[in-house]
């Protein structure tokens, strides 16, 4: 069983992420997937977390207990949720975002500016939806074919094209941090994009580029410390 | 009778306890809501709102308060419109005068209780199991009601069908327990096809409008219906009343109608039960649990079995009526009944009492918030076999 | 026995006029000697007689006390409901079955007090139901105790030293709230009353007629105000008609002028043509009207 928690501040769409995982695993990849989610009383801003459990038997506790696979989509979320991961399960942030964190002791830790991407694909609110892709890249719950199946059912009519589009960039960016990117991946031009944003921008992006090469290992610890301390 | 094809939504979707709910009254023939917000069950009435307009044949309202939703829904119910109404704790105080009204004047509707922590406020965000008593005897005065509790999403829908199939043919509002962790607990819900959906009719009067007798009771004890404008020109009150439905206000009157209000029910609890079995034969101990408390506990009776500890299971979907058939015999064969639920002790104490001395029983509570640690619940089974 | 009154083969043979709308097997009622509910049932019989509606498609809802026994005695589908929930009984009547023609009749703490919430969303919503709203001042099934419209010094069980709470004004409340016809008439006043019942009944939206009415057993007792009929004479000598009057001048003061007459009649849209309008607009022609041939 996977046990994946999924977390941001409210209106990021945390929930709606969450709600995609578990509805590509259970209608499209023939799992068994069950979705809990926790929030505070305020509609937007504070913490709040979507849980997935995805597993090839029915699941009977609903609720996360040991997370193998964590998203942090905030600060706050991070802090909360960052640490209580099981040791060798993956944790996945968006770079931008989550800006000082601890050394992760977990065994596999990559980053994405998914919110930027989301920005310069023109709606800062698909951001989510390039986590999904990212998730559906560096993780092995879900599969890309299911996941494509399950968004345009997934999201207002007019915005599916925007949201594939939001899945396939933040894929990529998962398949080039992995190294699997197909030939001419490499062209992706993530970096070309971010250049003419602001410095600080492309600092982390050069953080993120030298992850990219490395972390097929899926072994990078501490790397993302010394991305932090330029 | 065949579920109406337009409010059914065949196929596999990915819901949440409260849509699902939304749409098992649909696919049960409900095209009238009549309902007040309130965390966590709100989105049972969302969905109502959004869908009735496209299936059509009914109207959603958002009424003043939950007083007036189940006010409205038994009008809705005498006017001949399947109706439903959906709240959490505090409104379902509120609905506890007119859901009398309800059982005196025998309408068939469906209340959903999306239970949350209390007493009063108490956590609107999180889950509790400890209306469970309220749903039996929150409304004063003596009577039976029935109650099913489901545990997934997909029981959410199933049994709302269950709930209105149950309100028709007993003529008796039908409480579906939900409770904050299924209410928004999103998993598979497969919606069959309409024609797969069995649904028990009105039992309607057909004799001449002249000689309807609205509480002339049949051989099943259960009374012929009609609805306003069908030109039988009855009469029906809150009042103790007469086949005629008129008030009349002696004991012999009152005993007559409430015996009958009860046994409608009592005499056919059997049939009303819905329980789920496994491996209770030759097991020591035999846990009883119902709605999501059931699906914490497997984790716990798993642990055990693998430990080599004969423990069984029984899952009340139907807690009221209580299943109190199969509780006694069971408490015969077992050396103890551990009972996880969210308070203090409710079913528990109905256990314990059909128990009768012949197995121990423990009571493993939880407060609300959140569902048992599951290390409880075994905790509880090891006391049972001590 | 007088002459008058001996019951002859002739006599015998006919049937009460009323016999088609009132259940001759509950009589006698429980009302008191005096009391005005008796005519205001006349009334409303003679109004659903003239209008041409037909009596199946009628159906009268009651809350509790005095004017709630009324859908006892009326023969069409009738509800005696609980406290005050006689509206959104009603409600759900009317809108689970558009076709039916859907009264309510009640009393002033029934629909006023502990059903007032019910009362102003009925009439926000312009909900197409017809309110009878029958006030004695006074709660007088329980015993005479203090109502939302109990005059001010008035004397009540529970303001044994006289009321001092100001009472709500019931034609300015309904106003407000934006119901599409408001009257007020006396139960001494059959005929306009009557005329008012049939006006409220074709009304389109939330209609309300308010009837003052005699309570000697308890209103008029405890005010040492006379019998039945000496309340009668204080209407008829003391009621005002003022039809458009500004609902806002319609207060009623212990032992002062009341005035009667129709204050609002307008049209707006009600709750199901709204409902029916919108989703006309927001579905186009894919949307099937709800109330469909039955709004106007």
């Amino acid at each position: 069983m996977n046990e994946i928690r999924i977390s941001g501040f409210g209106g990021q769409g945390i929930i709606k992420c969450g709600y995609i995982v578990g509805k590509t695993a259970s209608l499209f990849d023939g799992k068994f997937a069950t979705l809990t989610q926790s929030f505070g009383p305020e509609a937007r801003g504070s913490a709040c977390s979507a849980q997935v459990l995805v597993d090839d038997e029915p699941i009977r506790y609903p609720y996360v207990t040991t997370p193998d696979t964590v998203v942090a989509m905030s600060q706050e979320a991070y802090d909360r949720f960052g640490a209580d991961i099981t040791q060798d399960g993956t944790l996945l942030i968006d770079e931008d975002l989550v800006k000082s964190l601890e050394p992760p002791k977990v065994g596999k830790f990559y980053s994405i500016p998914a919110t930027r991407i989301a920005e310069q694909l023109g709606l800062r609110l698909v951001a989510n939806i390039v986590m999904f892709g990212f998730f559906t890249a560096m993780t092995d719950i879900i599969t890309p074919g299911a996941a494509r199946e399950a968004l345009p059912s997934s999201v207002p009519a007019r915005f599916v094209e925007l949201n594939m589009k939001a899945f396939e960039q933040g894929y990529e960016y998962g398949l080039a941090v992995l190294g699997k990117l197909p030939d001419g991946g490499e062209e992706k031009p993530e970096e070309t994009k971010s250049g003419a944003n602001a410095g600080a921008g492309s600092k982390r992006e050069a953080g993120s580029k030298k992850a990219k090469g490395k972390s097929s290992s899926g072994k990078n610890t501490g790397k993302k410390k010394a991305t932090q301390g330029e | 009778m065949k579920a109406d094809p337009r409010g059914v939504l065949t196929g596999a979707h990915y819901l949440d306890g409260d849509h699902a709910a939304a749409e098992g009254g649909l696919a049960a023939g409900c095209r009238f809501l009549a309902g007040y917000p309130i965390t966590p069950s709100t989105e049972v009435a969302e969905r109502f709102a959004a869908r009735i307009p496209k299936v059509g044949g009914g109207v959603f309202i958002q009424m003043e308060d939950e007083l007036a939703s189940m006010s409205a829904i038994l009008g809705g119910a005498w006017a001949g419109k399947k109706s439903m109404t959906v709240t959490s704790g505090p409104g379902f105080s509120l609905m506890m005068e007119n859901l009398g009204l309800g059982i005196m004047m025998e309408v068939p509707t469906v209340i959903i209780n999306v239970q949350r922590g209390g007493p009063s406020t108490g956590l609107p965000t999180l889950p509790g199991q400890a209306d469970m008593m309220q749903a039996r005897w929150g409304s004063h005065g003596d009577y039976e009601i029935i109650a099913i509790c489901p545990s997934s999403p997909q029981e959410a829908f199933d049994y709302m069908i269950t709930a209105f199939n149950f309100s028709e043919k007993y003529r008796v509002p039908t409480l579906v327990m939900m409770d904050e962790c299924v209410g928004h607990m999103t998993e598979k819900v497969v919606i069959p096809p309409a024609d797969e959906i069995e649904l028990t009719p009105r039992k309607e009067y057909t004799g001449p409008p002249e000689e309807y007798l609205p509480y002339l009771p049949d051989k099943d004890m259960i009374p012929w219906m009609t609805k306003a404008g069908d030109g039988t020109r009855f009469h029906t009150t809150g009042l103790t009343h007469d086949e005629k439905g008129y008030p009349v206000m002696n004991a012999d009157c009152q005993e007559t109608l409430v015996r009958r209000l009860i046994d409608k029910i009592r005499k056919n609890a059997d049939e009303i039960a819905i329980v789920e079995e496994e491996e209770v034969d030759g097991a020591d101990v035999v846990l009883i649990s119902y709605g999501i408390s059931s699906r914490v506990a497997i984790p716990a009776i798993e642990r055990a079995r693998r430990e080599g500890l004969k423990v069984g299971s029984l899952r009340l979907v139907t807690v009221w009526p209580f299943p109190e058939t199969r509780v006694r015999e069971l408490a015969k064969n077992v050396k103890a009944l551990v009972i996880p639920e969210m308070n203090y002790g409710q079913i528990y104490y109905e256990i314990e009492r059909c128990a009768a001395g012949n197995a121990r029983t423990i009571l493993v509570p939880h407060g609300g918030g959140w569902v048992h640690d599951v290390n409880d619940v075994y905790a509880g089974i090891k006391e049972g076999l001590k | 026995m007088t002459k008058e009154t001996t019951v002859t083969e002739e006599t015998q043979e006919q049937a009460h006029p009323m016999d088609e709308l009132l259940r001759m097997d509950r009589m006698p009622h429980i009302w008191c000697p005096t009391c005005g509910l008796g005519t205001v049932v006349t009334a409303l019989a003679m109004a659903l007689d003239k209008s041409g509606i037909s009596l199946d498609d009628v159906a009268v809802v009651s809350g509790i006390g005095c004017t709630g026994r009324v859908a006892g005695y009326i023969k069409v589908d009738s509800f005696h409901t609980t406290h005050g929930r006689a509206i959104p009984f009603a409600t759900g009547l009317h809108l689970a079955n558009p076709k039916l023609k859907v009264i309510v009749v009640s009393g002033d703490g029934d629909l006023i007090a502990i059903g007032g919430n019910h009362f102003i969303h009925a009439a926000r919503r312009n909900m197409d139901i017809t309110v009878i709203c029958v006030n004695n001042f006074i709660y007088a099934m329980t015993g005479g105790q203090v109502a939302p419209t109990t005059p001010l010094t008035a004397n009540a069980s529970t303001m044994p030293y006289g009321n001092f709470e100001p009472p709500f004004n019931i034609p300015y409340l309904a106003d407000s709230c934006g119901a599409s016809y408001v009257a007020r008439w006396s139960s001494l006043h059959v005929r306009r009353m009557t005329t008012a019942f049939a006006e409220a009944l074709a009304a389109p939206g939330f209609s309300l007629v308010e009837v003052v009415t005699p309570c000697s057993t308890l209103y008029a007792r405890r005010n040492r105000l006379g019998t039945g009929l000496d309340l009668l004479k204080f209407y008829h000598d003391n009621c005002e008609i003022e039809h458009g009057a500004d609902t806002r001048s319609l207060d009623i003061d212990f032992q002062s002028t009341i005035k009667l007459g129709k204050f609002i009649e307008r049209r707006r849209p009600t709750f199901l043509e709204s409902l029916d309008d919108w989703y006309g607009q927001v579905f186009g022609d894919k949307y099937e009207p709800y109330a469909g041939a039955t709004s106007e």
